[in-house]
């Protein structure tokens, strides 16, 4: 291949690359979210020795996470707590809904 | 020997005796006791394998699994304390050992679940900002170097490896196709991705892992496949978070 041709084709690639890049990235981005997951269904996959997928031995755990759409995380709908008071997902570690040690 | 090799041997080999003069809390021989906490090993060991690889396992059967992991495990003990590094030299085992050796897909498939633990376990890197290639001017877009971010991992083999690790983790996936893949482990947040390399895409990110210039990455590419597509492929890369910088060699 000659170098202007393929000069050319790597500027055009590039450039289709970004276009396609800025319509789908930002869609497609997870947070970890404390506080949201059901016992025994927050996520992880770090392998032998380490798993921790699974782990959360409450509803709602707050040190438990799992990943969610960016932007969601503080925003879906959980049910209040048993004294009343609304229960939020958090992006941070929650001191609530700890298991009883 | 020394005490201390007679009890690692002893306890990696259910067909040694155990280490005479071991005591239990009483003053007695330790006995039974020993081999509890040789079996405890074993075990923890055997189940580290196939966390590491349950592809691997459900492809030959727990039954035969648990047979090479035993073998494995007194081929290869554990380096490093970190349970999750345990299994590192598995697919060259996998490679040597002769009952499975008609399954020659085997050790591939290993190395593929091998990369995904161990991308994992890589360090962060912040993705390098796209702006960066739009700001490059076209004539210098050759020249530019990219780096890799430290979680991906390139796998190259003669076996349908994506299509094979698919087949036996996702439902439903399609049968694995009769012929070769690559694989870029990718890690976009926080768990890692096998993404199946378009032709050429392998001596490309080879050419890119070794420092070469995006423009001799390209030749690399074309070389092995002419209608290789770049565009495609950095698209992944950009989307995956795979690329951790992108400089200019100052160079003409």
């Amino acid at each position: 291949m000659s170098n202007t041709i393929k000069t050319m084709a790597i500027a055009t690639a590039v450039t289709a690359a970004i276009a396609g890049h800025a319509t789908t990235a930002t869609a497609q981005e997870k947070v970890k979210c404390f506080g949201v997951s059901l016992a025994g269904q927050n996520d992880c996959k770090a392998g032998a020795g380490t798993t921790c997928a699974g782990t959360s031995t409450v509803d709602y755990q707050g040190n438990a996470w799992t990943l969610v759409d960016k932007g969601t995380c503080t925003t879906m709908e959980l049910p209040e707590m048993a004294n009343g008071t609304p229960r939020m997902g958090s992006l941070e570690e929650l001191d609530r809904d700890l298991p009883q040690s | 020997m020394s005490r201390q090799s007679e009890f690692r041997r002893a306890i990696l080999d259910p067909a040694r005796p155990v280490p005479p003069d071991l005591l239990d809390g009483r003053n007695g021989s330790a006995g039974w006791r020993f081999s509890v906490y040789r079996n405890n090993v074993t075990l923890s060991l055997t189940e580290a394998l196939e966390q590491t690889f349950p592809v691997i396992r459900k492809l030959i059967g727990p039954q035969a699994f648990a047979t090479v992991a035993g073998a494995y495990l007194r081929a290869h003990p554990p380096t490093s304390p970190v349970l999750s590094r345990y299994g590192a030299e598995f697919p060259d085992y996998l490679a040597r050992f002769k009952p499975l050796a008609q399954l020659g897909y085997l050790p591939d498939t290993a190395r593929l679940e091998r990369a995904l633990v161990d991308s994992y376990h890589a360090a962060d890197a912040t993705p390098v900002d796209p702006a960066i290639f739009a700001r490059t001017a076209p004539e210098d877009l050759p020249r530019l170097h990219l780096r890799l971010a430290p979680a991906a991992r390139l796998l190259c083999s003669p076996w349908p490896i994506h299509g094979i690790w698919r087949f036996n983790t996702e439902e439903g996936a399609p049968q694995p196709p009769h012929h070769a893949q690559d694989v870029l482990v990718t890690r976009p947040e926080y768990d890692p991705l096998p993404r199946l390399l378009p032709p050429g895409g392998a001596a490309f990110l080879a050419a890119i892992a070794a420092d070469a210039p995006l423009g001799t990455a390209m030749d690399r590419a074309t070389e092995t496949s002419p209608d290789f597509d770049l565009s495609t492929l950095l698209g992944l890369l950009l989307q995956d978070n795979a690329i951790a910088d992108a400089t200019l060699d100052m160079a003409p």
